[in-house]
């Protein structure tokens, strides 16, 4: 692995620009944006007076230019400077926003590829037959659904109609704080229900599709008819041969699947309450919240080029005609 | 409803369901054709768009009430579906299959023209990146790498704030000009192993200009894979419009669109189901038709024998 060093410095450096850009730009699209964190639209208007004090304060009266090298400043400082429109730090609101974010894209992208794996083997196994038939048609109708959609079906037949599932929010207000500590656990897990399953069945759908092909494109190869032709079990076959095989790209599907639950994040948060990133980027836009804006799309962007790289690693190092072109 | 919108509702059918009877007995002669209506979710994908499309084109025949009209919102709203309403009315009294129908016109006018810019874009720098390569090839990639580490709902977010009520047009560039970073990264790919073949040097060799061999030598060759990307941007570009409009930033009221009527229906979710629950499933069954009409064009200009 003699070049493989310098090509993992290099890629970390590149995916640092990336995020860098991302930060540069997206400060500047915000603070061109019309309005100012002191004058969110009509609803809390303030006295002029008072908006020109505040903004001379905090330096908004200063040249873009002037607030963009303060802010990178303060950021290579580890300050992510102050969320106007929450009333705390940026470090703070992130803080309370990541975990409930992470927690539901987390369980999401576990139901998405485990059941997705599965899904996609037995479509592989079963391909041109009627349960491939249906089920492809299924996993496609899944995968094209609007996910905010199939939330509001999910909330309307387990939450409106059985009472199964709470419709909204990570924990029972009011009654969360007064649980045991099993009680919050199982409180936290019904609530997690709904939101996880709504992520996960869209994101399973689109895997199960790209396990399909790619299970498939494997069984055609020549270790697989020898293996058949020596008389290996069909069953092992699949199980053992082939899926293994076709496992690599699955690396990649993860790595990019990252920003996507955190997208699907932005709606699936805003149907179930969910005071996670996605309503968080939402409402800090609406509010014209600078530093908050800037920080969740560093994160996103940190995200993004961390899930590429993780997975581009990850195959180098599960794949050694890779690791051998690499070097 | 009354006769004309049925008539008119039959009308649209038939013409969906003849028009592809009468594209498949003219593919069926070519190999590529004869793949394409093998697959039979892809020949329903198209009669679904076909049909939508004829529905949205005809509306006012179509419909049997002024999508805007409010009769009665005290006595007529939230009416289940019935045959005067066949999908109900929603909370301001207003039919909602009139409104899913001029709702089509927004929804389909706006994948189709928002895919139409992203793909202009991302087929013109992807060729100028990949053809001319070096620094400019260097800038555009890296501006692509950018673009491609925001999530396009955040840039899409960030991007509506400059609008209080965002004007149709404008979300169409919107959606287009944050669509196009994979196509050109496609077509970069494919201009990158043309330009070295016998027949582009041969092109260049008779004087040709670069502008002329890309668009009469690079891009024929590379066309198949464009127009896959292109039909799964539609449906792509339907989603995330849908979504925008959900959350408010979208189409804005009373203009109906799909993913509009689906969040006017949120609301009064279990009170009346039918006001969320239709507009969401015409977005995923054209959703659907799209994603079905891509995956068969893709195997039937690449045909692989392993898949189905």
């Amino acid at each position: 692995m003699g070049g493989g060093g310098t090509w993992l410095i290099r890629r970390i450096a590149a995916a640092a620009a990336i995020v860098f850009a991302v930060v540069s730009l997206t400060f500047v699209a915000i603070h061109l944006a019309p309005g100012s964190p002191f004058l969110p639209p009509p609803d809390r208007p303030l006295d002029t007076a008072v908006v020109a004090r505040l903004n001379r304060q905090f330096g908004l009266d200063q040249p873009l230019r002037v607030q963009y090298v303060l802010y990178l400043k303060n950021l290579a400082r580890g300050n992510l400077g102050y969320a106007f429109s929450r009333g705390q730090t940026v470090r703070s609101a992130l803080a309370t926003a990541i975990p409930d974010t992470l927690l539901l894209a987390g369980t999401a992208l576990a139901l998405d590829l485990g059941l997705g794996l599965i899904l996609g083997i037995i479509l592989a196994a079963r391909a041109r037959h009627a349960t491939d038939l249906i089920l492809s048609n299924v996993t496609l109708f899944i995968y094209s659904v609007p996910a905010f959609w199939l939330g509001l079906v999910l909330v309307f037949v387990f939450a409106d109609w059985l009472h199964w599932f709470p419709a909204g929010f990570p924990t029972s207000p009011g009654l969360y704080e007064s649980l045991p500590f099993l009680g919050q656990l199982g409180d936290r897990i019904h609530h997690l229900a709904l939101p996880a399953l709504t992520l996960g069945l869209v994101g399973a759908a689109g895997t199960a599709r790209y396990q399909r092909a790619a299970l498939l494109e494997t069984l055609g190869r020549e270790f697989v008819r020898t293996a058949r032709a020596k008389g290996v079990s069909e069953r092992r076959v699949i199980l053992v041969h082939a899926l293994r095989n076709s496992l690599l790209p699955l690396i990649t599907l993860a790595g990019l699947s990252l920003p996507f639950l955190l997208t699907g994040s932005v709606l699936i948060e805003s149907v179930f309450s969910w005071p996670g990133m996605g309503r968080m980027a939402t409402d800090a836009v609406l509010a014209r919240d600078h530093a908050l804006v800037t920080a969740i799309a560093m994160v996103a962007s940190a995200m993004v080029v961390t899930g590429s790289l993780v997975a581009d690693v990850l195959y180098a190092a599960a794949d050694p005609r890779i690791r051998e072109r690499a070097s | 409803m009354t006769a004309r919108p049925t008539i008119a509702l039959v009308g649209a059918l038939v013409l969906a369901m003849g028009a592809v009877e009468l594209l498949r007995l003219r593919a069926r002669r070519t190999g590529s054709g004869g793949r394409f209506f093998a697959h039979r979710s892809a020949v329903w994908g198209v009669r679904i768009l076909l049909f939508f499309t004829v529905a949205a084109l005809l509306a006012p025949l179509v419909a049997p009430y002024d999508p805007a009209a409010q009769p009665g919102i005290v006595t007529l709203q939230n009416m289940p579906p019935s045959w005067a309403h066949p999908l109900g009315t929603d909370a301001y009294s207003s039919d909602i299959w009139s409104r899913l129908v001029y709702g089509g016109r927004v929804s389909l006018g706006i994948g189709l023209l928002a895919t139409l810019v992203a793909m202009s874009v991302g087929v013109t720098i992807g060729a100028v990146a990949g053809y001319a390569r070096g620094w400019i090839d260097a800038i555009l990639m890296r501006l692509v790498d950018v673009g491609l580490a925001v999530p396009r709902i955040f840039m899409l977010l960030l991007a509506v704030a400059y609008w209080n009520r965002i004007p149709l047009s404008i979300l169409v560039l919107l959606l287009g000009l944050t669509g196009w970073f994979t196509t050109s990264r496609l077509v970069r790919a494919e201009a990158l192993s043309l330009r070295g073949r016998p027949f582009v040097d041969a092109a260049r060799a008779l004087g040709a200009s670069p502008t002329r061999v890309l668009i009469r030598h690079l891009l024929p060759s590379a066309l198949a894979p464009i127009i896959v990307s292109a039909v799964l941007s539609v449906g792509n570009v339907m989603l995330l419009e849908a979504g925008l409009s959900f959350l408010g930033f979208g189409v804005q009221p009373p203009t109906p669109s799909w993913g509009t009527m689906v969040a006017d229906g949120q609301a009064q979710l279990a009170l009346a189901p039918w006001t969320s629950f239709f507009p969401g499933l015409t977005i995923a069954l054209v959703v659907m038709s799209w994603n079905a009409v891509g995956d068969a064009l893709r195997d039937a200009f690449d045909p692989r024998p392993e898949h189905a």
